[in-house]
């Protein structure tokens, strides 16, 4: 499924509409804790947090992640924004709590590894 | 052997704003020399995890990338405070990062681990109250 297809499943605001949302996605994961997505994190991958702050959008773009999804209609602050729709990252925001957006990507047979 | 990149970038103590701007710069550099795939990820998230490590634990330090023929070279070098234990440190799970860092959702203690787990080579050298020294190397596919 791409970006765009998981937005419509969990019924998302695309908070960076300037950035293609065309891309696959290939896993998924969820985490609040950085350093640990660090060493998880893999290509295409669709990231479920509550964190919101700049360094999120780092760590997506270091690993070539897919998109960031916050769970719970959680918005982000217009410089982590700023930098998702300079670095060509997706980020969306789902009124589903992270436990259900995880059971939509699981129903679509999204996989934890790519 | 010759080198033919060598970029150094300052990381201030505790600017977590900034945090992210050498790694982001050192995947753009090696992308645009053509490096790619499994080595450009590697040295991606090890980077990121470095320039980390000198926001969160150190008094500030310099990060430098270093590019030769048959590899890819990150050096860390920071002025403090140094690592008491580095058998300790190198644990997964341990960390001595403070509050601020914690609530940004850092130490986890994934840190070291991380670096050593993506780089063909790691080397650390500690010594408390002069710094510390990580070298990494990742091979470029010939």
């Amino acid at each position: 499924m791409t970006v765009h297809d998981l937005a419509l499943a969990i019924s998302a605001r695309n908070l960076t509409p300037e950035v293609d949302d065309s891309k696959e996605i290939t896993c998924a994961y969820t985490c609040d804790l950085l350093s640990w997505v660090m060493s998880h994190g893999e290509e295409g991958m669709a990231w479920v947090t509550v964190q919101t702050h700049m360094n999120v959008i780092a760590v997506a773009v270091l690993a070539d992640m897919a998109c960031v999804v916050l769970p719970e209609e959680i918005d982000m602050e217009e410089e982590s924004l700023k930098k998702a729709i300079d670095e060509g990252m997706c980020v969306l925001s789902s009124p589903l709590t992270g436990y259900e957006i995880c059971g939509v990507l699981h129903a679509h047979q999204v996989p934890a590894h790519a | 052997m010759e080198e033919l990149i060598r970029k150094s970038y300052p990381v201030a103590q505790a600017d977590y704003v900034s945090a992210g701007h050498a790694s982001a710069d050192i995947k753009r550099t090696l992308k645009q020399l053509g490096v790619g795939g499994d080595v450009l990820r590697r040295v991606a998230v090890a980077s990121y995890e470095v320039e980390l490590n000198l926001v969160i634990h150190s008094l500030g330090g310099e990060l430098t990338l270093r590019v030769l023929p048959d590899q890819v070279e990150l050096i860390s070098a920071d002025c403090g405070p140094g690592i008491p234990d580095i058998s300790m440190a190198m644990r997964e799970g341990f960390s001595t990062a403070n509050d601020e860092a914690r609530s940004l959702g850092f130490g986890a203690g994934m840190g070291l681990p991380n670096m050593k787990r993506n780089a063909d080579t790691f080397d650390i050298q500690s010594t408390v109250g002069v710094g510390t020294t990580i070298t990494m190397g990742f091979a470029l596919p010939s």
